[in-house]
């Protein structure tokens, strides 16, 4: 069972239609880095109905090799029949590790496959490393809240497993990169897969895409009321972002959970995040401490949320927020919106 | 028809503080509370207790003897039976062992009581791990089919109905019984304890299984020695960023400054951000 010699695999999401999920490709960034200092094959792993475009985009960011099954039984993902797709592939491939995305998808799929094959899986990603001690990955994730970060290792069990949360790795494009291809076939029973999705309800009043969103803005309880969100929608429309909240305001009923980031909520890592009327409590920061850069208006100079912010007003942000949107149009930025 | 709902007692991580000496969290003083996603699984148990009114809820929680405390939570709220598995041989078990420990415990509350579930429900995550893994390990030791992050259900004939949340929405999944469930935080809150229950949770007999409890464990694979992933070391994470703060200042002044540092720092280019965001295609961050 114990062996570090063997590939890194990078499960690639796809949806329905085949699309490669964007979190797949990121994790064969840190996945390269990986390989070129274990000494091993970068791996994609496609399983679609569709997977034409998926192994494109694998190949186009770096895999070596990519592994594919494609067969129409798979065009909806469920956590069965992936289950025992991925396992029938581990099974023949022995590879070392496995990432897979932290997304709703990876964390519903990650803990069946790990007690399927009866190995570790560290959930939730933020950084990778090599343990020098046993050449094992080593995997840190924030746990309580995001109060703290802890370091893993799985030294004695095949594949290793872990899920990386999508946003913390940017998605590189590598150039003139063959890759080969190998094709399984790989048919499940179809009383193998019990559970039937009847209806897909996309979010009913509009698009909620804090995951891949750049920009995000959000309102906490600092905003008083559910009027108060008029006020973020406006500063976010202004730059093209996505309207973000905190518990609280969404305990209060102010906004739908869908739009909530925070341990409770969506994990983020936009390139801009404003946080307007946020205290900034442990699990507000674990869901948004890692986008690259944070804004916070917030009156209280206390508030935590200025410890990680690269820019902060102390003040009150129904004055501050009219007059940045004022600027925001001076300087030409009332443009991006619309067409 | 019974439903078990497996919770856990966990620290209340929103209290949580850290000592700004050590570095290191204060734990000592902070609330034992009933993990929320547990009390959403919870929820949904009793909703459909109501509905159906031959549906017995049973609790199992796996921890420390003053786990006890949130066993009697749930039979205030809704449990009617309950059960903690507790061992000093089951302490550092990961997410792999502890999810092996529970199936066992529930194929023995199944034995001991005669019955057999229909439903397990659980939390998504517990709020102190946030791993989410151990509902769907469970399914899998179990051979059960799993519907992760559902809001609400509800029986159609022998089959449950889950609506569940996904990262693009919702949907809506229909599953055979027996099957098992994890629930994240829906739009309603769950239920309180009436005062009379809760007095009988007081009284009421909780059965307690020790790993001697459970004959058919492989003692090999529980507690630290039988966790595939160990914890090298933890630490606090360091915020402070030492950014921009402008306390003070006239907020027409403070506002310009902001909006010239989006301009030149986070928002680089224009013809960047004239593109509608969120789009996946020809993102290449």
């Amino acid at each position: 069972m114990s062996s570090t010699s063997g590939d890194l695999w990078v499960f690639i999401e796809t949806s329905a239609e085949g699309e490669p999920a964007n979190v797949g490709l990121e994790l064969l960034n840190p996945g390269r880095s990986l390989c070129d200092e274990l000494g091993c094959q970068l791996v994609a792993v496609v399983i679609a109905a569709n997977p034409t475009s998926a192994v494109r985009a694998a190949r186009e960011h770096g895999a070596d090799l990519v592994i594919c099954i494609e067969d129409e039984a798979y065009r909806r993902y469920t956590a069965e029949s992936y289950t025992s797709a991925l396992s029938h592939l581990i099974s023949k491939y022995k590879p070392a590790t496995l990432l897979i995305g932290a997304s709703a998808l990876g964390r519903d799929l990650a803990p069946r496959l790990s007690s399927r094959l009866q190995t570790g899986l560290t959930a939730d990603c933020t950084m990778l490393g090599i343990d020098p001690l046993s050449g094992a990955i080593s995997w840190t994730r924030p746990a309580f809240g995001g109060n703290l970060m802890a370091v893993i290792t799985c030294p004695d069990h095949r594949p290793q497993i872990g899920t990386v949360r999508p946003g913390v790795f940017s998605r590189r494009a590598v150039s003139d990169h063959q890759a080969a291809i190998i094709t399984e076939s790989y048919l499940i029973p179809p009383e193998t897969v019990r559970t039937q999705v009847l209806e897909v309800i996309a979010e009913v009043s509009e698009k909620v895409d804090l995951e891949s969103a750049e920009i995000i803005v959000s309102g906490g309880r600092g905003l008083g009321n559910a009027k108060g969100f008029d006020l973020i929608r406006e500063l976010a429309d202004c730059l093209g972002g996505t309207v973000g909240a905190s518990r609280g305001a969404v305990d209060a009923g102010w906004i739908p959970h869908a739009h909530q980031v925070g341990q409770t909520g969506k994990s983020v890592a936009p390139k801009l995040y404003i946080a307007c009327g946020i205290s900034g409590a442990a699990q507000h920061l674990a869901g948004m401490s890692s986008a690259e850069t944070i804004i916070a208006i917030n009156k209280d100079p206390e508030a935590r949320i200025f410890a990680v912010a690269d820019f902060g007003i102390v003040g009150d942000l129904f004055e501050a927020i009219p007059l940045l949107i004022g600027s925001l149009k001076n300087e030409g930025f009332s443009s991006f919106h619309g067409e | 028809m019974n439903i078990l709902v497996c919770i856990k007692q966990v620290p209340n991580t929103q209290a949580i503080a850290i000592d700004p000496k050590t570095n290191t969290l204060i734990r000592e003083g902070v609330e034992s509370i009933l993990n929320p996603f547990d009390g959403y699984a919870l929820e949904a148990a009793a909703r459909l207790q109501d509905e159906h009114p031959e549906v017995r809820i049973y609790t199992l929680s796996m921890g420390p003897p003053q786990a006890e405390a949130v066993l009697r939570e749930s039979l205030a709220i809704a449990a009617d039976t309950a059960y903690l598995i507790s061992d000093p041989l089951f302490g550092g078990s990961d997410t792999l062992a502890t999810s092996y420990i529970l199936s066992q415990g529930i194929q023995r509350i199944c034995e001991l009581e005669g019955i057999s579930f229909a439903m397990i429900f659980c939390g998504k995550q517990a709020i102190d791990g946030d791993t989410a893994q151990v509902g769907p390990q469970i399914a899998e030791r179990l051979d059960l089919p799993q519907v992760t992050c559902g809001l609400t259900c509800e029986l159609v004939e022998s089959a449950l109905k889950v609506i569940r949340e996904t990262d693009q929405g919702r949907e809506i999944v229909l599953t055979p019984l027996p099957c098992l469930v994890t629930f994240t935080k829906p739009s309603f809150e769950p239920r309180f304890a009436t005062a009379r229950r809760r007095i009988a949770s007081r009284k009421a007999e909780i059965t307690r299984l020790g790993c001697d409890d459970l004959p058919g464990i492989d003692r090999s694979r529980v507690g630290l020695t039988g966790s595939p992933t160990r914890v090298l070391k933890t630490y606090v994470p360091q915020i402070g960023k030492d950014g921009i703060i402008l306390s003070d200042f006239p907020l027409e002044e403070a506002t310009r400054q902001l909006a010239s540092f989006l301009r030149e720092k986070a928002l680089p280019s224009g013809s960047n951000q004239a593109q509608p965001m969120g789009t996946k295609e020809g993102d290449e961050r």
